[in-house]
């Protein structure tokens, strides 16, 4: 019987909603596959685009986006920010040739532990039916022209100065 | 080429914690730490420990100890959420000589034990996790607590039982309160009742001494009659702004003396108070004992309002005090904090047609019953049918009435029973006649509850355990003709049975408000599915809200009863007392910054500011970042084409490193 593929997916958090869903979930014991692995955020509205090509680049199967629903933001409105971030990342996926469900936002507030949970299975389950994206060994972060990928993404690097 | 290939090594300890089973039953802790002493030693770990509870004082000990010993210069520390103890460990940083952010809380309880039980996978996620937070923790910077002066002032939104307790706390500790009511009088649903479980307290003879010392208090300005319209600022300095609804009454000049409500010709159904059976003016106050004493012109019902003539109440007042021009009017306060206690709303049992509410006269909900008993109630408290007249001589009681049921709310409304138990009590010394409650369980939890459950035994009530399932008139004997046949199955006898009566009460549970959602927005804070509020932590934090310096008090969190409520409005009101007293508070150092040299003007962080943090300074042509408007979001970071912004605390290399650290991207 053939091993079953098993995904590598990075969640970024909201702090104030799908955080504390990921939270509420682990104190309601629901559960979920471990295939996905979190970073907090303070807002899905921090979510630099870079992060999630940064991920696939470096060998994540699929990045999982969450924050808190429409007009629930904690900073107002900031969401909506990671809302046309989303959809800008999906359509520059589709053009790299890349699957653009790779790359999944879901609403979770606080108190939705349950609905994070199921999101987080519904979505492991997704990306194994699509399979391992290898970016790295094909030429992603780690593989060919990587030199110039850690170019792009490198916030460490000097930004050459623009005269205003 | 990885982000922390070529960071200067840190000295780094890592400490893995059982909590007792809870991490350790399904992670293999042991393995872990060993796992992070030799992997991530060339990432700078020098020591590597697991420990039954960290956050134990000996657990702490253990950090400080090594810091001092072996001259740790970051710790990571796998554990639970950070939402639980972070600060306890940047405490216990602090301790051993570092500065508190040079440690980091990574989570593998509730992110991995509580949620995974495949051991194997939650072990090597939880390797993954503090690989994250060691890559993370090379990046973290010396940083000092924000420090946020407290304005005085509190602002209490709701004047039940819970918003009145918790502005009498604060007024009476000597500082300014806004007491801010939507109907023309405080008081909330308990002005309502009749008498107050278990004691049989008269509800009325205990709330209006604290209703008149809330509308009388130097320190409290009550606005009745007035809603929330807008909350700008934050903890310590918001700026709200009221709607104070024209009332067309003179409140300098009126004397409260209800002359304009005797006068008034109109008669209107009250169905907030009288819960719809009584009635009231179109010029009124609620109740008698209404604070502010000062009458509100219902000007949907209104005779002169509706049709040009009238002005009775004009014609009467002997102060002349009636002003039909009155305009609403926006009244914009400063207040350092605020406390939500806008009550519930009861369930309305149309909703449930098998009950027959609402086309068979005489079942009843709990509200109306209150009304009933109660002496200054449409029926002077006699308990009679809907006829007006007829005293009943039978009379069922339903509990769990849209409460604890799949179909409509699946919580417990923790009040039902012992509502439901007062009224059997009632009914009994009213009318003596026989009393049937149909309950699921028996709640009676708290003090003396029991022993009224038992009083209420031994008084001689009937107690059916069975969820009705019908109330109806379809007679099938004689002797059930006329009468509201209650169908239940008797679940100790093992029975369907069907009882005849003359009155039904239904024991209808708490809903959230009907506008929960939109206040919550309105305030930035989040509530249930249902509707209720989040509270900042269910048990150890169950006054304060995720949003800094908004307090929650009474049924807005949840169903409860007056004790809990008064008791939580006093917790709320202590919590704000300390920061007012305190007149500052140290908030997160989470903002960002504008590195000017990077800054290339573009400006297009300037508009995506939902706080107006960031301004343009034409001469340089660069933006600056306005540290006491930056909550911290990190959107501008995020959208900053030159790299020029950084945020503290998720700087763009503290992301990505923590990302490398999960995909194992630097491990040996």
């Amino acid at each position: 019987m053939p091993e079953t593929f098993e995904p590598l997916i990075i969640g970024f958090t909201c702090n104030w909603c799908s955080y504390r869903a990921a939270d509420l979930a682990g104190t309601s014991r629901i559960k979920y596959p471990p295939n996905v692995r979190l970073i907090r955020l303070m807002c899905s509205g921090r979510l630099d685009p870079t992060f999630i090509f940064k991920a696939l680049a470096s060998g994540a199967d699929a990045v999982m986006i969450t924050g808190c629903h429409p007009g629930e933001c904690h900073y107002i409105e900031q969401n909506y920010k990671a809302l046309r971030r989303y959809l800008l990342v999906r359509r520059t996926l589709a053009q790299l040739g890349v699957e653009p469900e790779r790359v999944k936002l879901v609403w979770a507030s606080a108190a939705e532990g349950l609905h994070l949970a199921q999101e987080i299975t519904k979505f492991t389950e997704e990306v194994r039916a699509l399979g391992p994206l290898n970016w790295p060994k094909n030429g992603g972060f780690h593989g060919e022209g990587q030199e110039l990928i850690a170019s792009a993404v490198d916030p460490s690097q000097e930004v050459e100065e623009v005269k205003a | 080429m990885t982000i922390n290939e070529h960071k200067p090594l840190e000295r780094i300890g890592v400490y893995v914690c059982h909590c007792g089973t809870n991490i350790a039953g399904i992670v293999d802790v042991e393995d872990v730490s060993k796992w992070a002493g030799e992997h991530l030693k060339s990432r700078g770990v020098v020591i590597a420990r697991d420990y039954k509870f960290m956050c134990s004082s000996l657990g702490q000990e253990l950090i400080e100890k090594d810091i001092k010993e072996l001259g740790l210069t970051r710790v990571v520390v796998a554990a639970c959420s950070p939402h639980l103890h972070e600060k306890t460990f940047r405490t216990a940083t602090a301790r051993g000589g570092l500065n508190p952010y040079f440690c980091e809380l990574v989570s593998i309880r509730e992110q991995v034990s509580w949620v995974h039980t495949d051991k194997a996978a939650a072990t090597a996620k939880s390797k993954a996790v503090v690989s994250g937070g060691v890559e993370r923790v090379l990046h973290h910077e010396a940083l000092e607590p924000l420090h946020v002066p407290i304005h005085p002032t509190t602002l209490v939104v709701g004047g039940g039982i819970a918003g009145i307790s918790s502005a009498l706390e604060i007024a009476d500790a000597g500082f300014p309160v806004y007491l801010i009511e939507r109907e023309p009088s405080i008081g909330g649903h308990m002005a309502q009742f009749d008498k107050t479980f278990p004691t049989l307290d008269c509800s009325a003879c205990i709330l209006t001494p604290k209703m008149v010392s809330a509308g009388s208090h130097p320190n409290i300005t009550l606005m009745s009659w007035s809603e929330v319209t807008k909350v700008d600022g934050y903890v310590g300095n918001f700026t709200v702004t009221i709607r104070q609804k024209a009332r067309y009454v003179n409140t300098e000049l009126c004397t409260g003396c209800g002359i304009c409500q005797e006068k008034c010709p109109k008669k209107v159904i009250d169905d907030v108070f009288e819960a719809g059976l009584g009635y009231r003016k179109a010029v009124y106050t609620p109740f008698p004992q209404a604070v502010p004493k000062y009458p509100v012109i219902d000007r949907l019902n209104c005779t002169y309002f509706l049709k040009g003539t009238c002005k009775a109440c004009e014609k009467f007042c002997p102060t002349n005090a009636i002003d039909f021009n009155q305009q609403d009017e926006d009244i914009t306060i400063n207040v350092g904090n605020i406390i939500l206690a806008t009550g519930f709303n009861p369930f309305d049992p149309r909703r449930m047609p098998q009950y027959g509410y609402g086309h068979l006269a005489n079942v009843f909900t709990s509200l109306e019953f209150e009304r009933l008993c109660n002496a200054a109630g449409p029926t002077n408290g006699k308990v009679v049918l809907r006829d007006g007249v007829t005293t009943p001589k039978a009379v069922g009681i339903v509990h769990c009435v849209g409460s604890r049921d799949q179909n409509y709310n699946s919580y417990c409304s923790v009040i039902c029973c012992m509502q439901s138990l007062k009224f059997a009590h009632l009914v009994k010394e009213r009318t003596g006649a026989e009393v049937y409650n149909f309950y699921i369980d028996i709640r009676a939890a708290f003090k003396d509850y029991e022993e009224f459950y038992q009083r209420v035994q031994e008084e001689g009530t009937h107690f059916v355990r069975g969820k009705v399932a019908e109330i109806t008139t379809a007679a099938r004997i004689p002797s059930e003709e006329g009468k509201l046949i209650v169908q239940v199955e008797d679940t100790l006898i093992g029975k369907q049975r069907r009882i005849p009566l003359d009155m039904v009460i239904l024991s209808t549970g708490l809903e959230p408000r009907s506008d929960s959602k939109e206040v919550a927005k309105l305030f930035g804070i989040s509530c249930s599915a249902a509707g209720w509020y989040i509270e900042r932590h269910p048990k150890l934090d169950p006054v304060a809200t995720m949003t800094e310096g908004i307090f929650l008090a009474g049924c807005i969190q949840g169903p409860k009863d007056i004790p809990a409520s008064v008791t939580q409005g006093a917790a709320a009101a202590a919590r704000i007392l300390g920061r007012i007293e305190q007149k500052e508070i140290e908030l997160e150092p989470i903002r960002a910054t504008v590195d000017a040299d990077k800054c290339s003007g573009c400006r297009i962080c300037n508009d995506l500011c939902p706080f107006n943090a960031i301004s343009f300074h034409e001469d340089t042509m660069v933006s600056e970042i306005n540290p006491a408007l930056c909550q911290g979001c990190g959107t501008c970071v995020a959208a900053c084409p030159a790299g020029a912004i950084s945020g503290t605390g998720f700087s763009d290399i503290q992301v990505l490193a923590q990302l490398e650290g999960l995909l194992m991207l630097n491990v040996d």
